[in-house]
C-alpha cells in the first residue's frame, strides 16, 4: 500500500508528515450532507410546536395555537376546569389520565354507589372487580400477603381462610385498608416467671388441642384469667379474642405469629408460644392506605379481598 | 484559527476540546438555574433528618441507585403504579440526587409509607422471603452492623456547604423554624444531630429491635420519608403544570 502513496490524485489538505503522509480532503457523502440539512429544518419545524430555546427568566413556548393541549383540571375544592396551554408533558399526562378515568368511570361510579352486597351479586361488575382488583392487590398487597393472598406466617396474615383477626365483614375490611392496623402485644418477661411462661403457653396449647401437659395447662388457666397477666383483657375469658382489638382466637388452629403448626415436636410448639409471651409482639403493622389508594379503589379492593380471596362473615 | 496551528498546540488543542464538548451541556443545564419555573414552589420538601441522611448515605454505599430511580416521569404507566409524578423541588435537598434511569427494581420515589418497617427489614435481610420473583441481593449485614454515626454532623456540614439550610447558630435555627415548623428545624440543628438521629431512632423503632441503633435504622427511616413530603391533596390537578 505504502507505494501506492504517491499515485492519489485526490485533493489533499496539504498536510505532510513523515515525509509523504498525506491527509486526503475528500467532500462529504452527498447523502450525509442532505440528512445534515433536513436535521437542521427538523430543528426549525420543531422550535415551532415545541417549548425550546430559554430565554432569560423564561423560554420559547412555540407558535401560540399551533401545538396546544387542552385539559380539565379537578381543583382541590372539587370543580373543574378546562383549559388550554403550550405544549407540555404534565398537561398531556392530565388528558390521557382523564381519558382513562372517563372509560373506568362507568364501573367506578358503579362500585361507589351500590352497597357491597350489591356489588357482589352483580357479575357484570364483579368481572371489573376482579380484573381491576387483582392488579390493585398484586401492587400493594402481594408484598407481605403474598401474591394469592395466602399471608406469611410471622408476617401478614392469610386472607384466604375465614379467620379475621379484625373482623371479615365488608365494613370491617374496609375499615382496615383505609387507615392500617398496628397489631401488638406487650412482654410478659417482667411480669411473669418462668415457670408460669411455661404454665400459661400449656394453657394456649390445650386451647386448640395441641399436645400439652394438663397439670401445668391448668395453673395456666388461672394464669390467664387472673389480674396479674390478665391475658384475659384482650384475648377474652373465652380466648377468642376481639375483632375490635385484633387480638388472636386462640382457641382455632390457625397461628399467626408463633409458628405452631410448623413446629413438629410438643416441646418446639411450647417454645414457640413462650417466646412470644415472653418477648411480646410489636410489628403486626399493616399501613395506612387512604393516603395512596382512592376511596372508590379501596372499596373495589375490600370486595375483592372479601369475595375473591375468601372473605369472613 | 489554522487547522494546522490547532492541531500542532496542545494547550490550545485541549481547551478548544473542552469547550467543544461542554457547550451541549451549558446550552441545556445552565438555563435551568435562570428559568423560574424549574423548581416548583410546594409546601412540605425540607432537608433529611440526622437518622435518614445517614440512611440515604449507606442507600448510596450499598449501590441502591444502580437497581433503583427515584423520579417518576410524567407517563400514564408511571402514574398509576408508582403514583404523582416527581417534582424537581422534592429533590432540591439531594446531593446528589437519585433520580437515575436504570429500573432492575421499581422506582423507589414514593415507597414511603408503602410497607411496614417490619416489610423493609424482612425484605431487605432476604428479599426473596417476601417476594419469591425478586432478583435483589440479600443485606444481611445491614440488621447486624451498629450505625457509625459518630462523623454525623461532618457529613451536615459538607451539605450545608452546597446549601443545604442545616443551622449552627441560633439565627440560623429560628429561619428555619420559621420556613419548616419547629419540629422539623431541631432535627436540623447540627450542634444536636447525635442527640437527634438517636431520638428518631428509638421512637421509630425502624428495624423492629428497639435495643440496638443498627444501620437497618438508618436506611429504612430514609425509605420510608421517600416521596412522603408532598400532599398533594391540597393543590389542583393542574397545579404543577404550571411550571412546565
Amino acid at each position: 500500500m505504502s507505494q501506492d502513496n504517491k499515485k492519489v490524485t485526490v485533493e489533499t489538505t496539504g498536510h505532510v508528515w513523515d515525509d509523504d503522509l498525506q491527509e486526503l480532503n475528500n467532500p462529504l457523502p452527498r447523502w450525509w450532507i442532505w440528512g445534515f440539512y433536513i436535521t437542521f429544518t427538523f430543528a426549525l419545524v420543531y422550535w415551532l410546536f415545541y417549548p425550546a430555546w430559554p430565554i432569560g427568566h423564561t423560554y420559547t413556548k412555540g407558535v401560540s395555537g399551533l401545538n396546544n393541549v387542552t385539559y380539565v383540571a379537578t381543583k382541590v375544592d372539587g370543580t373543574q376546569e378546562t383549559k388550554t396551554t403550550h405544549w407540555n408533558m404534565r398537561s398531556k399526562l392530565m388528558v390521557e389520565m382523564n381519558e382513562l378515568k372517563a372509560e373506568q368511570k362507568p364501573f367506578f361510579d358503579k362500585v361507589a354507589s351500590k352497597s357491597f352486597e350489591d356489588v357482589s351479586k352483580d357479575p357484570e361488575l364483579m368481572q371489573f372487580v376482579n380484573s381491576a382488583g387483582k392488579t390493585l392487590f398484586s401492587d400493594n398487597c402481594a408484598p407481605c400477603h403474598q401474591a394469592g393472598g395466602q399471608g406469611k406466617i410471622k408476617f401478614a396474615p392469610n386472607l384466604t381462610d375465614d379467620h379475621w383477626q379484625y373482623g371479615g365483614t365488608y365494613e370491617n375490611i374496609e375499615t382496615t385498608i383505609i387507615a392500617g392496623r398496628n397489631g401488638m402485644m406487650p412482654a410478659f418477661k417482667a411480669i411473669l416467671s418462668d415457670a408460669e411462661l411455661t404454665q400459661v403457653s400449656q394453657y394456649v396449647l390445650s386451647l386448640s388441642g395441641e399436645p400439652h401437659n394438663a397439670a401445668a395447662a391448668k395453673l395456666g388457666d388461672a394464669i390467664f384469667h387472673g389480674d396479674k397477666a390478665g391475658c384475659y383483657a384482650c384475648h377474652g375469658a373465652d380466648a377468642k379474642g376481639n375483632i375490635a382489638m385484633g387480638s388472636a382466637n386462640l382457641t382455632d388452629k390457625i397461628w399467626l405469629w408463633p409458628d405452631v403448626i410448623g413446629a413438629k415436636t410438643p416441646e418446639a410448639k411450647l417454645t414457640e408460644v413462650k417466646t412470644l409471651i415472653y418477648g411480646g409482639m410489636n410489628k403486626g403493622v399493616m399501613p395506612v392506605w387512604s393516603t395512596r389508594l382512592k376511596p372508590e379503589q379501596i372499596k373495589l379492593l375490600t370486595v375483592y379481598v372479601h369475595d375473591s380471596l375468601g372473605g369472613g362473615k | 484559527m489554522k487547522h494546522d496551528k490547532i492541531e500542532r498546540n496542545v494547550g490550545i488543542l485541549i481547551i478548544l476540546t473542552m469547550l467543544a464538548i461542554s457547550a451541549g451541556g451549558l446550552v441545556e443545564i445552565v438555563p435551568l438555574f435562570f428559568i423560574k419555573e424549574t423548581v416548583e414552589k410546594v409546601d412540605g420538601v425540607h432537608p433529611y433528618s440526622p437518622l435518614e441522611l445517614r440512611g440515604r448515605d449507606i442507600y448510596i454505599r450499598e449501590g441502591c441507585y444502580l437497581c433503583h430511580s427515584q423520579m417518576i416521569r410524567p407517563f400514564r404507566d408511571e402514574a398509576l403504579r408508582y403514583g404523582h409524578y416527581s417534582l424537581a423541588a422534592e429533590s432540591k435537598y439531594d446531593h446528589p440526587f437519585q433520580w437515575g434511569s436504570k429500573r432492575t427494581g421499581p422506582d423507589l420515589a414514593r415507597v414511603g409509607g408503602k410497607y411496614s418497617n417490619d416489610w423493609h427489614t424482612q425484605h431487605l435481610t432476604a428479599p426473596r422471603s417476601l417476594v419469591p420473583q425478586s432478583v435483589m441481593p440479600n443485606y444481611p449485614w445491614l440488621i447486624k452492623t451498629d450505625l457509625d454515626y459518630s462523623d454525623i454532623q461532618g457529613r451536615m456540614k459538607a451539605l450545608r456547604v452546597t446549601g443545604v439550610p442545616y443551622s449552627t447558630s441560633k439565627a440560623e435555627f429560628d429561619k428555619n423554624v420559621k420556613e419548616f415548623g419547629e419540629e422539623t428545624a431541631k432535627n436540623l440543628h447540627i450542634p444536636d444531630a447525635e442527640k437527634n438521629l438517636i431520638a428518631q431512632a428509638q421512637a421509630g423503632n425502624y428495624d423492629t429491635n428497639p435495643d440496638k441503633l443498627t444501620e437497618m435504622d438508618a436506611l429504612v427511616s430514609y425509605l420510608q420519608l421517600l416521596g412522603t413530603m408532598v400532599d398533594f391533596r391540597k393543590y389542583d390537578d393542574d397545579y404543577f403544570a404550571k411550571f412546565r
